[in-house]
């Protein structure tokens, strides 16, 4: 019998049928969950120093190795995940919030109001985000709460971009002009007609952003700017792992994995979902 | 096309001054004292005092922020905090470093790119394209600096072919050459990656597009069809987002002449934040957000090139 599909399911389909994506959600995934139970599943304590095993190879105790002080790679990587995933989604959703609300503010009020914002918009992109990164995190200071904070800020002019672009077409369309003449508050205007029309198109950006997002507080943690030590992120691990490159060089090179896995895992998802959201690129 | 860019410049002037105001603030809020950090911990108070007023860290909030604006108008960047020598001396000595490398590793991005991207789309779900899809995944992925780890490791350490740090003697080529091939393939690839995977969408996009299949049916070949009309048109969505993609690329540069002790404004800047030496973080903050702007500007430029319904009026 045939059965018309409702648009979830062949959404579904699609994403089914896309592999990379499917792998990057099912990698996603994974690493969150290794985030979560990152105690439990980490052989070793992160932070418990051994002189006697000091930047040990393989082992079947050590799988991938001990550091410069002893400390099991493994473990370290495993705990890791945690700082780089609650920075990278946490930043990106605060820079996604904010962001929007200015660029639907924007959109929707133009002159004054618009000119005011989006001239703001291009002044924080006049600095490649990665220099805004350092100068901000150096004026903070580098905590959990400020990294979320400085990269949230960074990510904020990309989402008001691309929230303004979408309110320009939308303001005039039929519906909005509907939802004006009736007498809604704008509030309920940006918020229940425009905003669930631009979410999809936002949500694809967020996805690809989080591996941005990372791969700044990587950036910024090999620098010197990021969680202070012993706290194992990838990024100081890889900055420790350059010192003893010669004699060790798993340390880095392991680390460094994780982050590009991670980074992959969001970008394939990513790119799926936008195919999703916008069936003439699938494939592109 | 020549008012054009006058008045793009012109417009560009209010932006680039509350850009130089925004740099003045982040210097002036970072945290902790310059003069202190320039001396030590253990300096008296009289020569803390005697620094301040030498660089005019004494003077009102307000006095410094005019004296930062007339001083850049004049050229003059003031001197550096910590040695004491002129920064612009130092800027100059140092931008050659960073320009060589992202010049080339842009260069390199197109010149690989482009061809990449077109076989990938021509050839679509063919080797070559499954291929290019991968790579260029990867180098969207790849943190500029773990490449340069990795390729430094490769290289240096283990084959041995180049030399770990430094950025070779300007006035000797070849000894420049060696030191500059490891971070420009570190973020040439990077830039390859993202070029490639722009110039296949762009011109898959338009391949299905009604005047291809038009330019087909009249019997004209594949070739002219792909270079004559597609190619084209695919140029001007490359040229709009090489720019955005360039600007990327001056961030990364940064990392990477961490990674490789490359003498460059990256390596000044963090040496000067960490130094908290406002004179030369504040010029090398001014000196990148210019090239972002000239970067911006040439884009738009090329743009009208490239896209004939485009005129500069």
């Amino acid at each position: 019998m045939y059965r018309e599909l409702s648009v979830q399911q062949k959404m579904w389909l699609t994403f089914r049928r896309n592999r990379p994506a499917l792998i990057g959600a099912v990698v996603t995934i994974l690493i969150m969950l290794i985030a979560i139970f990152a105690p439990w599943i980490a052989p070793h304590d992160p932070l418990v120093q051994d002189p006697a095993i000091r930047l040990e190879g393989m082992t079947s105790d050590h799988m991938l190795g001990t550091d410069d002080f002893g400390r099991d790679v493994l473990s370290r990587i495993i705990h890791g995940s945690r700082v780089s995933l609650v920075i990278g989604l946490a930043s990106v959703l605060l820079g996604m919030v904010a962001g929007t609300m200015l660029g639907m503010i924007a959109g929707y009020y133009r002159g004054k109001v618009e000119t005011l914002i989006m001239r703001g918009v291009d002044v924080m992109m006049c600095f490649p985000d990665l220099i805004l990164a350092i100068v901000i995190t150096a004026v903070l200071g580098a905590n959990l709460v400020n990294l979320v904070l400085t990269l949230g800020l960074v990510m904020m002019p990309r989402f008001a971009r691309l929230a303004h672009g979408q309110l320009l077409s939308l303001t005039e369309s039929e519906y909005v002009l509907a939802a004006r003449s009736i007498g809604f508050h704008v509030p309920r205007i940006l918020g229940r007609h425009i905003f669930p029309n631009i979410f999809g198109e936002l949500f694809v950006a967020a996805t690809l952003w989080v591996g941005v997002a990372i791969r700044l507080e990587a950036n910024l943690a090999f620098v010197g700017l990021g969680i202070s030590p012993p706290t194992p992120t990838w990024g100081n691990m890889i900055r420790e792992g350059v010192d003893v490159m010669i004699n060790a060089p798993w340390i880095s090179i392991y680390s460094g994995l994780a982050i590009l896995i991670t980074i992959l895992a969001f970008n394939m998802l990513g790119d799926g979902l936008r195919d999703i959201a916008d069936p003439k690129l699938r494939g592109i | 096309m020549f008012n054009y860019i006058i008045r793009r410049i012109l417009q560009s002037i209010p932006i680039l001054f509350i850009v130089l105001t925004l740099v003045f603030v982040f210097v002036r809020v970072l945290p902790g004292d310059p003069a202190v950090a320039a001396l030590g911990d253990y300096a008296s108070k009289e020569a803390v005092q005697a620094l301040r007023v030498k660089f005019g860290l004494d003077a009102p909030l307000w006095v410094q922020y005019f004296r930062f604006l007339g001083d850049l108008f004049k050229g003059d960047l003031g001197a550096s905090l910590i040695t004491g020598y002129p920064v612009a001396s130092q800027v100059i000595r140092v931008l050659p470093y960073t320009l060589e490398l992202t010049v080339c590793a842009i260069l390199f991005g197109y010149v690989f790119g482009i061809p990449l991207g077109i076989s990938a789309a021509v050839k679509r779900n063919s080797f070559i394209d499954y291929f290019n899809r991968v790579f260029s995944l990867l180098g969207l992925s790849v943190p500029a600096f773990y490449l340069g780890i990795l390729l430094m490791y490769l290289f240096s350490i283990k084959l041995m072919w180049f030399p770990v740090v430094g950025g070779g003697d300007l006035s000797d080529p070849l000894d420049n050459l060696r030191h500059l091939f490891l971070p420009g393939l570190t973020l040439g690839l990077i830039m390859t990656a993202y070029i490639t995977r722009m110039t296949r969408s762009s011109l898959l996009e338009i391949l299905q597009d009604d005047y291809v299949r038009t330019a087909r049916s009249k019997g004209i070949t594949d070739r002219r069809v792909l270079y004559k009309h597609a190619l084209r048109n695919a140029l001007i969505p490359i040229v709009a987002l090489g720019g955005l993609y360039a600007v990327v690329l001056i961030g990364s540069s940064v990392m990477v002449e961490i990674v490789f002790s490359r003498p460059g404004l990256g390596s000044l800047m963090v040496g000067a934040i960490k130094q908290r030496d406002y004179n030369t973080l504040q010029s090398v903050m001014v000196i990148y957000a210019g090239m972002v702007v000239i970067i911006n500007l040439m884009t738009d430029l090329v743009y009208g090139l490239v896209d004939p319904r485009i005129t500069y009026k």
